[in-house]
């Protein structure tokens, strides 16, 4: 299997504090991978030694087996990226944004047009390619960076909580997108901090909690070590306990035994905030 | 390539330029046309210094305070922005160029603004007073000032961590410059150690490259120089700084 990203002992310390602590990361080829962890978990971090904007302070990384210290111009072509904040010129129009980076990746004026258009029509934007970032809106903005990404065809796209901040239905927009460019044969690499969004998009799920991986998997078999079927037991007070099942049907069977009382009791199925919570002992939003 | 790279870069605020040319055109040319009214005129008239009317003394030093003013902040306050309200720079640090085409490219957007500024001044000087000519060796050293004061904006903008700062190198550094310079007085006036200080400051040897090559008096080579090695050393510290900021 041919590999996109590895890191070896991938760290980085800030005033003494490892914020990113002793990565081995591999993505595959064409896989959509995603770091799921809280505020503050290293994500960010990551994500700019990947892409050359940070030095670790230990380790090394590649790109599409190009090292990240040593070969940072080589690194650049490989990968997009859109970035957790805004990162766009604002006082330039969607297509000056657009046609910037497409200067700095070389690409000739003949064809910077051409992909300029393609793109602005793949995000839904040709009506405003000539309106000012500053007069379109947030969901938008974020449509223009993913463009932005995109214009030099990369292999590798990443990106760094994408939907942040945005409105449920433009979540699933850029849901759309992401997933319609991993079909087209991208690699994708994100992070978030939002449940249904490492469950909705993603191959495989590493777990990330104070600059460490501490489980790694496709989001099914991360739900399954745990068990797929839960029991949340309120007691008084705030109080619930959860207990995990491998299916419903044993589930079922234990709030069947249990005594009847005045206690509430909920069963669904597991998610991976489950996971994130037994793991870690927090929820990710906290 | 490098040249393409650092013109891709140059572009974008060449674009950003180009929506606001009228309004940049009329602030920047507010504070040399006060300048030149408040000193030129008003407190200047009847005076001569160094054998030249004091109006045509001081016109040579406002195209210096202008050219650096504009280069400075033309590149500096560009690269500020961009680096810290936008963060778009860092898109930029992202791209497959050179970190020198990237600096080359940034600082030259300081030089298009001070060339334009002080152009535009010399010409509504010349239409008030043609009191001046502008020889190759003007032009030469009007170029080197945008040059050296473009890479001191980009070396401020790199090294500050918040808009403040900007504003705090302005003062410090470029407001005694525009006052002692040799703008507004003859720096062979002061007393020598005075004079010393003086030719520390990169402006000093802008003022009298260019009053010297406008009024036709024998060229001071040495100050040419000095504003190359203000240039060169500007240079080298955002290449320094630009290493260190991807830690
Ligand atoms: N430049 C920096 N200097 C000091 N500390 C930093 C810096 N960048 C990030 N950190 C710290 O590193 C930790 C991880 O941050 P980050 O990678 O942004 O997390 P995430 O993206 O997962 O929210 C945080 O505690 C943050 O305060
Ligand atoms: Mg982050």
């Amino acid at each position: 299997m041919q590999i996109m990203i590895k890191t070896e002992h991938l760290s980085k310390e800030y005033g003494g504090k490892k914020v990113v602590d002793d990565l081995d990361l591999q993505v595959n080829l064409q896989e959509t991978f995603g770091f799921l962890g809280p505020n503050g978990a290293g994500k960010t971090t990551t994500i700019r030694m990947l892409t050359t904007l940070t030095k670790p302070t230990f380790g090394r990384v590649w790109i599409n087996g190009f090292d990240g210290v040593k070969e940072p111009t080589k690194v650049k072509r490989e990968f997009g990226i859109v970035q957790q904040h805004l990162s766009l010129n604002r006082e330039l129009s969607v297509r000056e944004n657009l046609d910037l980076h497409a200067r700095l990746h070389h690409i000739d004026k003949a064809e910077r047009k051409e992909r300029i258009d393609e793109l602005l029509d793949y995000v839904d934007l040709a009506a405003y390619s000539d309106h000012l970032i500053d007069r379109i809106s947030g969901g938008m903005k974020r449509r223009v960076m993913i463009a932005r990404a995109l214009i030099h065809r990369p292999k590798l796209l990443i990106l760094d909580e994408p939907t942040v901040g945005l409105d449920a239905q433009t979540r699933r927009r850029i849901w759309d997108l992401i997933r319609r460019m991993n079909s087209d044969g991208t690699t994708v690499f994100l992070t978030t901090h939002y449940i249904e969004e490492a469950e909705a998009l993603c191959d495989r799920v590493g777990i990330i909690h104070q600059g460490r991986i501490i489980s790694l998997d496709s989001p099914l078999e991360l739900r399954k070590r745990l068990g797929m079927a839960v029991v949340e037991r309120r007691r008084s007070g705030d109080d619930t306990e959860y207990r995990y099942f491998p299916d419903r049907g044993s589930a079922t069977e234990y709030v069947q035994s249990m005594p009847s009382s005045a206690e509430s009791i909920v069963m669904r199925e597991s998610n991976l905030e489950d996971v994130f919570v037994e793991l870690t002992g927090r929820r990710v939003t906290e | 390539m490098m040249a393409v790279d650092a013109y891709s870069i140059l572009w974008a605020d060449l674009m950003v330029l180009k929506r606001r040319m009228a309004r940049y055109l009329v602030t920047t040319l507010i504070s040399p046309l006060l300048y030149l009214v408040a000193f030129g005129w008003g407190l200047g008239r009847g005076i001569s210094v160094d054998g030249a009317s004091y109006f045509e003394f001081v016109v040579p030093g406002i195209i210096a305070l202008t050219a650096m003013n504009s280069s400075f902040n033309g590149a500096g306050t560009r690269l500020n922005v961009d680096r810290l309200f936008f963060k778009s720079f860092d898109e930029c640090l992202m791209a497959p160029i050179s970190p020198l085409s990237l600096l080359l490219g940034k600082a030259m957007i300081g030089v298009v603004r001070g060339l334009i500024s002080s152009t535009a001044f010399m010409i509504v000087a010349l239409l008030i007073a043609p009191a001046f000519s502008v020889e190759p060796l003007f032009l030469v050293s009007l170029l080197v000032t945008c040059l050296a004061f473009a890479f001191l904006g980009v070396l401020a903008a790199l090294l500050a961590k918040s808009h403040e700062d900007m504003a705090t190198f302005g003062s410090l550094i470029l407001l005694p410059m525009t006052f002692l310079g040799g703008t507004f007085f003859s720096v062979s006036q002061v007393p020598a150690a005075l004079k010393f200080a003086l030719y520390a400051l990169p402006l000093t040897h802008s003022s009298t490259c260019l009053r010297a090559a406008a009024l036709g008096q024998p060229f001071p080579w040495e100050s040419l120089f000095a504003i190359g090695s203000f240039w060169l050393v500007f240079f080298v510290g955002c290449n320094l700084v630009l290493k260190r900021a991807s830690i």
